[in-house]
């Protein structure tokens, strides 16, 4: 019974294995490889460099600085996302009419092709004559440069994600929330629990699940962001002064715009080591009770 | 839902009737929180809707509805671009691989939660680990292997390039494990007992008793790759293969950046999208919930 069992699931399992070994796995070293050589897809010659491509990494100040503002996005970005996606959420649970309108329109920027989205990010945040520049006057507070200005283009740019997230966000949450069983509030309720008390002491443990799943692959997204700053940049450079390049639009730029493939697997792996690093931390510190 | 119970039996904690109709402080307020939210996530999504309507003169007025309303830019895209070429594109990459991710991912989902192998748990977070690895990390390699084999030169190779690294997903594999493993055994066993196939009991007893966690796994697919960017951008050579985001994307004219234009495609790419997620999220959201998201 057992024989036979072992030979259906891997007769089920053959296609699949061989797909995540050559798509997934064989490439993952093959950048490791790439990452010795002086790689370059438009030379002839493709020289061993050794460990040359990681030194040159140590003095880099464009990729130092793309670290930064990739770190700088992750940091603003997860816990903002989470805080608004949540509060949606808590309050799409509590209504009752509409609920499903609501919930549609909250998804509405998550399907918006990024280019469209980039496009009226840039006019919205026009220093000139744009609406939110408009409404801080009104405000009496002094327009500002937003996408224009080195010290605000990061975080004008990460606003844009969060907006173009928060409906998945939202999604996600309804599910978690609608898995919590309503007695538990109905006996919280009778026990004279008062609403605040009723989140922390139950929609919040019980939810830990869902927000440790937010966490993790939000962060992994986070640390990989490039379609919203390329396109809200016309140049594949990043923002004023490389302000908003992540290490993502970073190697992009060296593999396929200067072909220096090499030294960008060499970034690639860095990356790749961060994320790793990241997501062991986030997992050991934030499942407390659910073990993986 | 909208039977009211009279509201005169109604009595709170202290025995005394309610009042008859007591406004609701909490629930007004989350009203208008939401709406507020609303307003304001939807002013951009708007805006690109409403320049779509506006003429090449109207495009850089302050206006929020256009003066002349105009469906030009729409004749334009679908008469005078690509559009419909890259519209197709998209269509058929994200079909394709969307029915391949459901149909590997649950098999494997399946296999790891219904049967019992040596190496299931090592396949399993193998499989797994894949999420961490950064995509960029593998467009490289892919881009050096597609041009060894010159791939992109045939159209079945141009769009087997474009396809290829979407056609299985850890997610979906992990997704799928969880929901097949809540279901009961005895039901396979039975099958099994009436000797019918492996293949048979996966296909015919097990996936349709899991269609709510098939609804959000192919909605989510096909988004991720109706949207797919980066390995499109990169590998796509000929615009005649171009899908929808990198054919928007790199719409600029001799005139500069079409903007009427692009709002136009933008709007016909999201529409259709957002009708079908109306249609199907209560489907969308149970899968979710069903699947485990809970831990």
């Amino acid at each position: 019974m057992r024989r036979h069992q072992t030979r259906t699931a891997y007769t089920f399992l053959l296609v699949p294995l061989l797909f995540f070994l050559i798509v997934r796995f064989l490439p993952t070293l093959s950048a490791l490889r790439l990452s010795l050589f002086d790689w370059n897809i438009l030379k002839e010659q493709q020289p061993f460099v050794g460990t040359d491509n990681y030194q040159r990494l140590l003095t880099d100040g464009k990729f130092a600085q793309a670290l930064k503002n990739t770190a700088l996005y992750t940091v603003i970005g997860v816990p903002v996302q989470i805080a608004l996606g949540l509060l949606v959420a808590l309050l799409l649970n509590k209504i009752r009419a509409l609920r499903g309108v609501f919930r549609a329109l909250y998804f509405a920027p998550y399907v918006t092709p990024i280019v469209a989205a980039a496009w009226v990010w840039q006019w919205l945040f026009s220093p000139q004559f744009g609406p939110v520049n408009t409404f801080l006057v009104w405000l009496h507070i002094p327009p500002q440069n937003f996408l224009t200005s080195p010290d605000q283009a990061l975080a004008t740019t990460a606003a844009l994600v969060v907006w173009q997230n928060l409906g998945f966000q939202v999604v996600l949450f309804l599910a978690g929330l609608s898995a919590i069983p309503r007695s538990y509030y109905e006996a919280a309720e009778i026990d004279g629990a008062g609403s605040s008390q009723a989140f922390w002491k139950i929609t919040w443990p019980l939810l830990n699940p869902t927000i440790v799943f937010s966490v993790v692959t939000g962060t992994i997204a986070y640390l990989q962001l490039f379609t919203q700053v390329v396109n809200l940049n016309f140049t594949d450079q990043g923002g004023p002064l490389g302000s908003t390049t992540t290490v993502a639009l970073y190697i992009y730029q060296l593999a396929f715009g200067r072909f220096q493939m090499g030294y960008a697997s060499a970034i690639t792996v860095v990356l790749f080591v961060i994320i790793l690093a990241i997501t062991l931390v986030q997992l050991r510190f934030l499942t407390r009770r659910y073990d993986l | 839902m909208t039977t009211t119970l009279p509201k005169t039996d109604v009595r709170d904690s202290s025995g005394t009737p309610r009042p008859r109709r007591r406004v609701n402080l909490p629930l007004l307020l989350a009203y208008l929180v939401l709406t507020v939210g609303i307003v304001v996530t939807l002013f951009p999504f708007m805006w690109m809707l409403l320049t779509s309507l506006k003429s090449f003169q109207e495009l850089f007025n302050l206006r929020f509805l256009p003066e002349a309303p105009t469906l030009d830019n729409y004749r334009q895209v679908l008469l005078e671009t690509k559009f419909i070429q890259w519209f197709a594109n998209s269509l058929l990459v994200a079909s394709v691989t969307t029915a391949s991710v459901l149909f590997f991912d649950s098999m494997v989902g399946y296999t790891l939660a219904k049967f019992d192998f040596p190496g299931k748990t090592l396949i399993f977070i193998l499989i797994l680990s894949t999420l961490m690895i950064p995509t960029e990390m593998l467009v490289i390699p892919w881009f050096v292997g597609v041009s060894d084999l010159h791939l992109t030169r045939s159209v079945p190779g141009a769009y087997f390039s474009i396809m290829f690294p979407g056609l299985m997903s850890a997610f979906g594999v992990f997704l799928m494990r969880q929901f097949f493993e809540t279901l009961p055994d005895d039901l396979l066993e039975a099958a099994r007992i009436d000797g019918m196939s492996e293949f048979g009991i996966f296909w015919r007893i097990a996936l349709p008793l899991v269609r709510p966690a098939l609804a959000s796994l192919a909605i989510f697919t096909f988004l991720g790759n109706w949207n797919a960017f980066l390995w499109p951008l990169i590998v796509i050579q000929n615009p005649e293969f171009r899908t929808l985001p990198v054919g928007t994307a790199l719409f600029n004219g001799e005139a500069g950046t079409q903007w009427g234009l692009i709002m136009a495609a933008s709007s016909l790419a999201v529409i259709p999208v957002l009708i079908v997620f109306a249609i199907f999220q209560k489907q969308i959201i149970e899968g979710i919930v069903l699947t485990g998201m809970k831990g």
